[in-house]
């Protein structure tokens, strides 16, 4: 018997205008020590099954279906007699472990906390040392020590490794991560998941993992259930999803991850438009509005979840999965990856366009409030230099924390920096007036990383765009004739203009920012982590149109991210950082095949690669 | 999010659509809110009533008809008389004069030095930031009611000092909301992104602060209109602000106040003009504040028929 069993599972919300489908029929198993990944984008409804399960939906939710645990029916049980199940039999790691931890206590008397509650007879001193114990089996340093230390006291790796203390503390048959490891750095990524690995081992509990990053589920998981608006679309082992996906939803998903393995200028596979609204489906597949291979019929009715070539362990929601097998995604989505053929590629050395040399950024800690006196210091970028050529992209990778959107906002600010020098386009910054520093931004743009913030919610589109052409003079004629141009060059249509932002998609809305940066033809972009806010398959929308964009104006990127493989896919030289330093710096072929420096080396060993082992690429490039 | 059509790879080619600018897009989505235009059509009415009405009709405000003390309303005197046989309608169009005057004026100016105050304090920041706030301080320690009562006296019933008294010690609290506002939002990035594309801070602050403000600003505003004629009533009863014979809205309440319930008209008149007057400028600014956000429910509506269109 499964130990968790969920059959028709549909979860959904009432709004005060409407009702919001965010479950509709989810059914799948879990077995002990098996591994169990709910894959999907952003609102695939993946979250609320899993909240679902452990009863954690807000009271406006409607659950129906069965949830059985153990053979025992959980919904319509009291939120008294779940707690009994919550936290005793089912541990759950949440994803964001600073907002998971109560900060006033500390971590050990939370883990305490966790067992007392469960267990009645255990005594204070037993549950605490208890709780070291835990904390040495999710390999924390200094057990006895840190038990003793407040949540913001620790890193957010350990924070987490807290949180799957806590989730494991009572031995739980089954552990349920909500993206465990989303808010976190790669090299920490990989530690998580190692440490979830031990905590499956030692309890011997079934996991359901939940998550979007199909790193994590190719590294983690034994089987995998796609979803799409509400349902799964296709479920199968996780090893047979990479080499045979059928449904047409996973082939685009997996062909628009970026990889390691790829060459610079190889573009992705994005599956055209965005999910649906879940309030507003489409009739038939969900998923046809998007599909290469929709007929008729596929719009017609929903096609149920059935087995592929009568395999009852590989299922999928498709009446086309005939089409995809042994077909590539740039196949089945009738793209072609490979970087349009360039012959000027040799035509020697581009000039430089922005040269960097012994930048340095140092904030001062001070102490007091009155009298302020010094502490101590942050280096946050310490004596850092580089040179980026036009035409080109400089990737500068590196964790949280080690000076890369510093370095990127130094350089934007356009003002003489603390210590060393900053040139743009052959002028030192330091020697700019107000008035050729104003023309000079006009060169130097920037797209940030969440496009909703980067996006004045109040404004429309068409201001969002005529603003950079506003400020610099540009009139009226000249103005709706380069929005016109932008909203084409990035893929929009000229009726988006008098819509705002909030009625875009995460990927539209970084259109709209990429269209905002070229307003005023700069030779050089900033980019700030500009996909890592973005559901996969929009990422590779914008990777694509990022790198054509580069082939079409020559611009010269400088590509910030702690994604190792989004910057193979666009960095021509790569530079790694670590505390504020460039540890290393070279072409991106060359730092990506033989890594020198140390950490280079773990950064790249951290990135999930979803082929280890397994033949994902069926041969020849569409 | 996504409202269902394929834009992502939609190439524009025959496209010929107009663009609109923000100013045009706020107004026709206020022109949808039909509350917010009847009540902005009733204060435009009321505010040309008043001014226009009083030559035409045969009773001044100040003049007494002996033959009808105390009268109700009647065709010859429409809201009836008062006890020295003063035509009500004429005295109450005398006040709205006078009370539409500082309610609107005194609202309008206070939000805007507010925003002002507020917005360059917050984005600014240093010393101009300590030198506002300093000023917004000594204001708020200045008994400000006793130095209007003392001051008016002197000037010889001129509303224009009334407006600007009142209007000179009644934004300090909304300032330093908005400078409060005002500090986050310096730190958004899209206030950041603007500053690197080389947009002015004056224009910063004009297109991305204040907008982003707007609700506070706008429910602000409307929340004046009643506290001003308010206070202006306050000081008149108390025998300040507006000086006999002249009249305000705020003078005729307090005459009515007493024979509420014996003659009503002398209290229902002026009051109830108050009452719409205030209602309006609420449902005014509503309509506004819902406009301006596009995250406001009437939007919501609004972008189901655009999809459709």
């Amino acid at each position: 018997m499964s130990l968790l069993r969920v059959r028709d599972l549909t979860v959904t919300f009432a709004t005060e205008t409407e009702r919001v489908p965010a479950v509709r029929g989810l059914s799948f198993d879990v077995d002990p020590g098996e591994v169990v990944a709910l894959v999907g984008e952003s609102g695939a409804g993946k979250s609320a099954a899993a909240m679902a399960v452990v009863g954690l939906l807000p009271g406006h939710a409607e659950v129906r279906g069965s949830i059985r645990w153990r053979g025992e029916e959980l919904i319509g049980r009291s939120d008294r007699e779940l707690s009994a199940i919550r936290g005793r039999a089912i541990g759950t790691v949440f994803q964001d472990p600073m907002s998971a931890l109560t900060p006033v206590y500390t971590v050990g008397d939370q883990i305490a906390e966790a067992l007392r509650i469960h267990r009645h007879g255990l005594t204070r001193r037993a549950a605490r040392a208890r709780a070291v114990e835990l904390l040495e089996l999710v390999g924390i340093n200094q057990p006895q020590r840190r038990a003793r230390s407040f949540p913001h006291e620790l890193s957010g790796g350990e924070r987490q490794r807290v949180v799957i203390a806590i989730a494991i503390a009572n031995d739980p048959d089954l552990l349920i991560c909500d993206e465990p490891t989303t808010a976190l750095d790669v090299t920490v990524q990989a530690q998580i998941l190692d440490v979830l690995r031990t905590a499956r081992d030692v309890t011997g509990a079934g996991v359901l993992v939940i998550t979007h990053d199909l790193g994590v589920v190719a590294e983690f998981a034994d089987r995998a259930v796609v979803m799409y608006a509400g349902r799964a679309v296709e479920a199968a082992p996780v090893r047979r999803l990479y080499t045979d996906r059928r449904m047409p939803y996973t082939v685009g998903l997996l062909g628009s991850v970026p990889r390691l393995d790829a060459a610079r200028g190889d573009r992705l596979v994005p599956i055209p438009g965005a999910p649906p609204a879940p309030a507003a489906l489409p009739p038939g597949c969900p998923f046809a509005p998007r599909c290469p291979l929709a007929i008729d019929e596929c719009r017609s009715a929903e096609p149920e979840l059935v087995p592929v070539d009568g395999d009852p362990d590989h299922l999928a929601a498709c009446i086309r999965t005939a089409e995809t097998a042994g077909r590539s995604a740039a196949q089945v989505y009738r793209v072609a990856t490979a970087p349009p053929a360039r012959p000027d590629d040799d035509a020697g050395e581009p000039e430089v366009v922005l040269r960097v040399r012994d930048l340095a950024r140092t904030y001062r800690l001070t102490k007091g409030v009155l009298l302020r006196r010094q502490v101590g210091e942050v280096r946050a970028v310490d004596g850092i230099g580089f040179e980026l050529r036009a035409g080109r992209t400089l990737g500068i990778v590196g964790e949280s924390g080690s000076g890369k959107s510093t370095t990127l906002h130094e350089i934007l600010a356009l003002r003489p920096p603390q210590a060393g020098s900053v040139e743009v386009l052959g002028t030192d910054v330091a020697c700019l007036d107000a008035r050729t520093r104003r023309s000079l931004r006009g060169q130097v743009q920037v797209v940030f990383q969440d496009p909703a913030a980067a996006l004045d919610p109040r404004l429309p589109v068409f201001d969002v765009l005529a603003e950079p052409l506003q400020a610099n003079g540009f009139g009226k004629a000249e103005i709706e004739q380069r929005v016109a141009e932008l909203l084409t060059e990035v893929g929009l249509r000229r009726t988006d203009a008098d819509r705002y932002p909030a009625e875009f998609s995460g990927g539209q809305k970084q259109r709209i920012g990429i269209a905002r940066a070229l307003a005023l033809r700069p030779r050089i972009l900033a980019l700030d982590e500009p996909v890592s806010a973005l559901d996969v398959s929009i990422q590779a929308g914008i990777i694509n149109l990022l790198l054509d964009l580069q082939d079409r104006y020559g611009l010269a990127y400088l590509f910030v991210s702690h994604d190792l493989s989004v910057v193979r896919h666009l960095a021509h030289d790569v530079a790694v950082m670590y505390r504020g330093r460039i540890v290393e710096q070279g072409p991106a072929d060359r730092v990506f095949a033989e890594p020198r420096h140390e950490y280079t080396r773990r950064l790249l060993a951290a990135v999930p690669r979803p082929e280890r082992g397994m033949d994902t690429r069926p041969a020849g490039r569409g | 999010m996504s409202t269902g059509f394929d834009t992502e790879t939609v190439r524009s080619g025959v496209d010929t659509h107009r663009f609109v600018s923000r100013r045009t897009l706020v107004w026709r989505r206020f022109l949808r809110n039909r509350p917010a235009v009847v009540s902005l059509a009733v204060l435009v009415l009321l505010f040309a009533a008043c001014w226009v009405l009083p030559p035409l009709l045969p009773y001044d405000y100040s003049r007494l008809d002996y033959t009808a003390l105390q009268q109700p309303p009647s065709a010859r005197h429409w809201f009836g008389t008062n006890a020295l046989g003063q035509d009500l309608l004429a005295q109450t169009l005398r006040g709205m004069q006078k009370s539409l005057l500082i309610g609107l004026c005194v609202a309008v100016i206070s939000t805007v030095i507010a925003a002002t105050v507020g917005a360059v304090a917050g984005y600014f920041g240093g010393w101009r930031d300590r030198a506002l706030m300093w000023l917004v301080d000594l204001l708020l320690v200045v008994p400000s009611f006793l130095l209007i009562a003392i001051v008016t006296p002197r000037t010889r019933g001129n509303i224009v000092w009334l407006i600007v008294l009142l209007a000179a010690f009644s934004w300090m609290i909304s300032s330093r909301i908005v400078r409060g506002l005002t500090m986050s939002l310096r730190e958004r990035e899209f206030v950041v992104a603007a500053r690197y594309m080389g947009v002015s801070d004056a224009r910063i602050i004009t297109r991305h602060i204040i907008p982003n403000v707007a609700s506070i600003l706008i429910i602000d505003t409307t929340l004046n209109v009643g506290v001003a004629v308010i206070a202006e009533t306050g000081l008149s009863f108390l025998g300040f602000g507006v000086q006999r014979p002249d009249v305000s809205l705020g003078t005729l309440i307090a005459d009515g106040t007493p024979s509420v319930t014996t003659f009503p008209w002398l209290f229902l008149f002026p009051a109830g003009v108050l009452v719409t007057i205030v209602l309006c400028a609420n449902l005014i600014g509503d309509g506004l504040r819902d406009a301006l956000d596009p995250a406001a429910r009437p939007a919501r509506r609004a972008r189901g028929k655009a999809g459709r269109r």
